[in-house]
């Protein structure tokens, strides 16, 4: 263990100790692991709602958690929540109900769904046609208060905060796919900084329904390859086709190195650094010189004090849209230079598909899994590689390797990037 | 008053667009009307609900590109078009090295639906004899493609990157009225930090929605009669008037400004943000925390509350306020109610009255003139629902 609290440009070490994960694949750590680096997919037909009409019919919902009245919001709120306690579990912080620190959370943006609209739109009284008008004033009424708070943009994270016990105003975060890799990058500036000791970052997304995903498929974002669903998500290959969409959570307890030490607390990593850069070419693709991609690589490894010879893996953004695979190769390429096809780079995706909002936080909790390991899970579904990306996905098949330091991408639609880099000691 | 630090959070543009006309000195005029306020109320369009419209901007200023203006529904127009403002303000409009290294926070709830395909797909389902598949099929053929991207809360950042070239960093936070005062508290924080020297902050709001007038008509927070002012409207239950409002504030520590020598207009001296349940009393609580530890004294002081007119927040921050003794101006009365962006035009309008050095006039009659110097500004942010925020505005030198 090293002697300073401090990293190599005089601000506190921030560490994690403890963390949290449920996918398609299951809840909690060991699960996700054992199916992570087993090969196994979590992509399967949708039966959540029905399918009939859609170009795409697979995708990775969590179906095996309970909610009362189920909506993207409810069940973001309840993955969020079994996330937290079993990072909060393992890290040994606080007391229940009492997390002594701040609360950064990623969410799926938040609006009323068909369901509550139609129940409005029946107690309108509405006969032939129904209109905005008749649901406005069915809203009157007073039985739908419910409604309110539940699609509140706020309603998530405070009642996480109220559940938790987290110290001051929430912070719910919406950078679309790379909003959990920001949660992690507002705490880690808040704890350098000595604003908070301690933070819980979350990521959720549970919003696998209809309009969404139809939202997506109109953007033709989504891929198409619905039999077997299995073999859909395809990083890194020549017949990629696009994302599928997916819902997870993942939970990360970050500390002051200090404040770690202070506790006696079982450091599991270390967050070394952050990496930001927008893009402002279009609303949904990238830069076709790079630069901003480019530049966030560059930028994490400068914050983290760290050369391109320093990284041992990548964990990639990696959605299998024929747009970003390329797009994050000339980024890593270019950063790297020869060294690039030689990183093992590989895509959680192809197993969990993309869990959108919640993506950075729980390919953030993978990538310490990997690092502490030593052993890194496959890009499965990679049996045509695409000559133009000649990157050491981990084909197929998981790896064993001695790893110290890794970068998880994050990259999201309206030009938001955000690399992490993670190690597993103290530098 | 302590030396200036290099460290200090200045103000040094911004950009206001709402009811009341586009630019600072238009909102001064309406607030200062000597012969007396008299708000912008649109009281039919939405009746029985009043709104305060958007006042008409011309586009092509500071959104050129027809493309882009398509592009975007009127919530992300108002907010590129006032981030347009605030970036020519600060004089680095344009500027690619600037907007390259500035650092982007956003508040923003979400975008206009399609109201058509909405009624379209209400009316039609009921009848369906299978009404999954016909939603699904409703859904493929009748939203636009790009609809998502005028929906998504992120996607006023990203049309801000675009249009205006802002790429150093875009984070944009969700959550109301709180949202948008730990947009500013965090960029004061970095900046105080050395974590960060240039920020764009702030967010937009389009009242003259179906939509949003439905969701909090649901939590029944809408203020549903003929307009009366925030505080007013308490002895007949309160309620919320929205506002239409676009507002973006450039902050940045004072040794970038003296850098490339940019006077500032007022200077962010504190912000706070927490939270509670709101039992009674809970929110006037944080607030009384937060106001004993306001730095220096409040000796030429007003307020400047965020009070949305929803009951019981509102008649509770009163009180609060009353116990202060200090010059109070519910901003809502003159802007509407426009959650995200509520707290940084709280701060836009102090920042306004310090630089002049005094406050603008009554908006109704339980608000008192203030005839001396103004000094300091406290900005209240309290959500309709959660969230209880304060800053101190004070002159940049």
């Amino acid at each position: 263990m090293p002697r300073s609290d401090q990293d190599s440009q005089g601000r506190p070490v921030v560490v994690i100790t403890g963390t949290g994960v449920l996918t398609s694949l299951g809840q909690g750590k060991a699960d996700n692991w054992a199916r992570l680096t087993g090969g196994v997919s979590g992509i399967h037909r949708i039966s959540r709602f029905p399918v009939a009409g859609l170009r795409t019919t697979i995708a990775g919902t969590v179906d095996f958690v309970p909610v009362a009245a189920l909506s993207a919001p409810a069940l973001s709120e309840r993955l969020a929540e079994l996330v937290a306690e079993e990072a909060i579990a393992e890290a040994a912080i606080g007391r229940p109900g009492d997390f002594p620190g701040r609360l950064f959370l990623a969410l799926p943006p938040v609006e009323l769904e068909w369901p509550q609209r139609l129940a409005l739109a029946e107690a309108s009284g509405a006969n032939e046609t129904v209109g905005y008008e008749d649901l406005l004033r069915a809203a009157g009424s007073g039985a739908f208060e419910a409604n309110y708070r539940r699609f509140l943009f706020g309603s998530v994270a405070e009642n996480l905060a109220d559940a938790l016990g987290t110290k001051g105003s929430p912070v719910a975060i919406s950078t679309a796919c790379a909003s959990g890799a920001t949660a992690i990058q507002l705490a880690l500036e808040a704890i350098r900084r000595g604003e908070t000791e301690a933070a819980l970052c979350i990521g959720t997304d549970a919003s696998v329904n209809p309009e969404s995903l139809i939202r997506f498929s109109l953007l033709s974002a989504l891929s198409t390859r619905n039999d077997p669903p299995e073999a859909a998500s395809r990083p890194f290959s020549k017949d990629r086709d696009g994302f599928v969409m997916s819902e997870g959570a993942g939970a990360l307890v970050l500390e002051s190195l200090a404040h770690a030490r202070a506790r006696g607390a079982r450091i599991l990593g270390v967050v070394e650094g952050c990496g930001e850069r927008a893009d402002s070419f279009h609303r949904t693709r990238s830069n076709p010189d790079g630069r901003p991609i480019i530049a966030c690589l560059r930028n994490a490894l400068e914050d983290a004090g760290i050369g391109p010879e320093d990284v041992d893996y990548i964990n990639a953004h990696g959605t299998g849209t024929p747009e970003n695979d390329k797009m994050e190769w000339l980024g890593v390429s270019t950063v790297f230079g020869e060294r690039a096809g030689s990183i093992p780079m590989s895509s959680n995706k192809s197993m969990i598909g993309h869990t959108l909002t919640a993506a950075g936080a729980v390919e953030a909790v993978f990538s310490l899994l990997t690092l502490r390991e030593g052993r890194i899970p496959p890009t499965i579904n990679y049996d045509a590689p695409d000559p133009a990306l000649p990157v050491d996905c981990v084909p197929n098949v998981a790896r064993d390797a001695t790893l110290r330091r890794a970068i998880s991408n994050s990259f999201g639609f309206g030009g938001q990037n955000v690399s992490l880099v993670l190690a597993t000691e103290p530098a | 008053m302590a030396d200036p630090s290099p460290r200090d959070a200045l103000i040094t543009g911004i950009g206001l667009v709402s009811c009341l006309g586009e630019g600072l000195d238009a909102h001064w005029a309406a607030l200062d009307d000597p012969t007396g306020f008299r708000p912008v109320v649109d009281e039919a369009g939405f009746a029985p609900w009043p709104v305060h419209p958007i006042a008409k901007l011309d586009l092509d200023r500071q959104i050129p590109k027809k493309g882009d203006q398509r592009q975007m529904e009127a919530w992300q127009r108002i907010g590129t078009y006032a981030a347009g403002l605030a970036l020519e303000d600060a004089g680095v409009k344009g500027d690619a090295g600037l907007l390259g290294r500035m650092d982007m926070i956003v508040a923003a709830g979400g975008g206009e639906r399609d109201y058509a395909a909405d009624a379209a797909i209400l009316s039609a389902l009921p009848r369906a004899a299978d009404p999954g598949a016909l939603l699904n099929e409703r859904l493929m053929s009748d939203l636009r493609p790009t609809l998502l991207l005028a929906q998504l809360s992120n996607l006023l950042a990203g049309n801000i990157s675009v249009v205006h070239g802002v790429v150093g960093s875009s984070k944009t936070f969700m959550g109301e009225e709180a949202a948008g005062a730990d947009a500013v508290r965090i960029a004061a924080a970095r900046i105080a930090a050395g974590q960060g020297e240039l920020f764009l902050v702030g967010g937009s709001y389009n009242a003259q929605r179906p939509d949003v007038l439905l969701h909090f008509e649901m939590g029944g927070k809408l203020w549903r009669h003929p307009y009366l002012p925030v505080w007013a409207r308490q002895d007949a239950g309160g309620g919320m008037v929205l506002g239409s409002l676009g507002c973006f504030l450039v902050i940045e520590s004072r040794a970038h400004a003296r850098a490339r020598g940019k006077a500032g207009r007022a200077r962010i001296a504190h912000v706070a943000t927490d939270r509670s349940r709101r039992a009674p009393g809970e929110a006037a609580a944080n607030a009384a925390r937060q106001w004993a530890a306001l730095p220096g004294p409040l000796d030429a002081a007003a307020v400047i509350s965020g009070a949305s007119g929803a009951a019981p927040a509102t008649a509770e921050e009163a009180a609060f306020l009353a116990a202060q003794g200090l010059p109070v101006r519910a901003a809502a009365t003159a802007l509407g109610h426009a959650l995200e962006p509520a707290f940084p035009a709280g701060v836009a309008l102090a920042s306004m009255a310090v630089e002049k050095g005094r406050l603008f006039g009554p908006l109704e009659a339980a608000e008192r003139i203030m005839p001396g110097a103004l000094r300091q500004a406290v900005v209240t942010g309290w959500g309709n629902w959660r969230g209880e925020a304060m800053a101190l505005v004070l002159p940049a030198d």
